[in-house]
């Protein structure tokens, strides 16, 4: 599983590395981790529509978006 | 706490939104603001460094109330859903610069993106060959973007930083009622009103206000954000913002149409010029810039509220821009580009290549 940092960044970089990371075919599990709320619906909407699963695990500055290839 | 279902943030959130946005900026217009002008943040940022005097252009000077609204009613969105988050530190001289950069090609085409649609929507033709450049400025930057492009990361900060600028504007708020604008009279103390122009043409105070909370609170909670709009469609076909975008122009098409104020043609517009080559050079500079900062000038007040401190040096960036597009005779008029608009338009292409190249943190 490969874990990408994009806490800190502004859109679309944390969509721009996530998606990147889904197309690279290299891991069928993502973990995003960001710290403002665009970037988490961003970064879903993206994964969304590659047609990964998404799981968010909140936290109070930041979150965690575990994504899966289905 | 993040990852909560927010309604705004879906499409037809979006799109209501945009809806909302078209409207509220056309009723403007009939409520006294300048033609195709309801909203025009570039604008209104500029009539604001005219009327605290940065710049002596004599009829675009006043306190625009909508730039406070919209970034206060951005703050009250931010307060109330938990997304303020006091932050800052990425790289914001060149933020400032490229706020600076963003004005003047804006002053250039003469309006923001939120401008070039709502002149299109009124029957501005002139507004295509604008809309076509901030197209090609932001293509541009989805290039830089997918070579590496980034300012770096921001960190947080004290709770007290992201009070700041929303205090300013409140601030700007508080200079209007002391020294409200006096029938025919340039200037009331310290602070300058346009008599004639653009700048002596505006909605009654609380209207532009309470409009304009209302367009901050939504596009807050929506991200909406026009030059997003065009990113997302290029880097990832995606057209959630766009749709936005769509609507906002539709809506402020049908209003005009029932206020009487769409007047299809080239020539005669209101605020606009007919130099096709200059419109579209103007915006490819501003798009550009707004693509490199991650945000339409309407998007950096949203974020401001949010007590983003690297918007709201954008948002000084325009402030300065302004007052140097006007000193140095770059801003255009009605009758065209100004005497030096042209060369400043090259000369910013150039810094903005050179900023979008050589800001590659992953190469360094």
């Amino acid at each position: 599983m490969r874990t990408i940092d994009a806490r800190g960044l502004s859109c679309p970089q944390p969509m721009l590395m996530a998606k990147k990371a889904m197309q690279a075919g290299d891991d069928d599990k993502i973990e995003v981790l960001v710290d403002c709320e665009a970037s988490v619906e961003n970064v879903s909407r993206a994964a969304g529509r590659l047609g990964w699963k998404i799981n968010v695990v909140q936290g109070e500055d930041e979150a965690r978006l575990e994504l899966t290839k289905d | 706490m993040l990852g909560k279902k927010n309604f705004f943030a879906t499409t037809y959130g979006v799109i209501g939104v945009g809806l909302v946005i078209g409207l509220m900026a056309s009723a403007l217009q009939h409520f006294g603001n300048p033609g195709n002008m309801g909203v025009c943040v570039a604008c209104f940022e500029r009539d604001i460094s005219g009327a605290l005097g940065f710049h002596r252009a004599a009829i675009v000077q006043y306190i625009r109330p909508e730039v406070i609204g919209l970034c206060l009613g951005a703050f009250l969105a931010a307060m109330l859903s938990g997304d303020f988050k006091p932050r800052g530190g990425s790289a914001p001289v060149q933020r400032f610069v490229l706020g600076m950069l963003a004005m003047i090609g804006a002053l250039v085409f003469l309006g923001c993106p939120w401008r070039a649609l709502l002149r299109l929507a009124g029957g501005d033709w002139n507004a295509i060959f604008g809309i076509l450049g901030l197209a090609a400025g932001i293509f541009a930057g989805t290039i830089f973007l997918r070579l590496g492009y980034s300012l770096g990361a921001a960190s947080r900060q004290t709770s007290f930083t992201g009070y700041v600028f929303p205090a300013l504007v409140l601030g700007l708020l508080v200079l209007r009622l002391v020294f409200p604008p006096l029938e025919g009279e340039q200037a009331n103390g310290i602070i300058f009103y346009s008599v004639k122009g653009p700048g002596s043409m505006h909605a009654p105070l609380l209207i532009s206000l309470g409009f304009a909370l209302v367009i901050g609170f939504l596009a807050q909670r929506s991200r909406f954000c026009t030059m997003g709009a065009l990113r997302d469609l290029f880097l990832f076909r995606q057209f959630h913002l766009f749709f936005g975008v769509v609507a906002l122009v539709a809506a402020a098409f049908a209003a005009n149409l029932v206020f009487g104020q769409f007047y299809p043609g080239f020539t005669d517009q209101p605020v606009a010029h007919t130099d096709g080559l200059w419109n579209f050079g103007g915006m490819l500079m501003a798009g550009l810039a707004f693509a490199l900062a991650g945000g339409c000038p309407g998007r950096q007040l949203f974020l401001s509220g949010e007590g983003d401190s690297d918007a709201a040096v954008f948002v000084l960036g325009m402030v300065l821009g302004a007052a140097v597009a006007h000193n140095f005779q770059l801003a255009s008029s009605g009758a065209g580009p100004g005497a030096n608009g042209p060369i400043a338009v090259i000369i910013g292409l150039v810094v903005l290549v050179a900023m979008g190249l050589l800001n590659r943190p992953s190469k360094a």
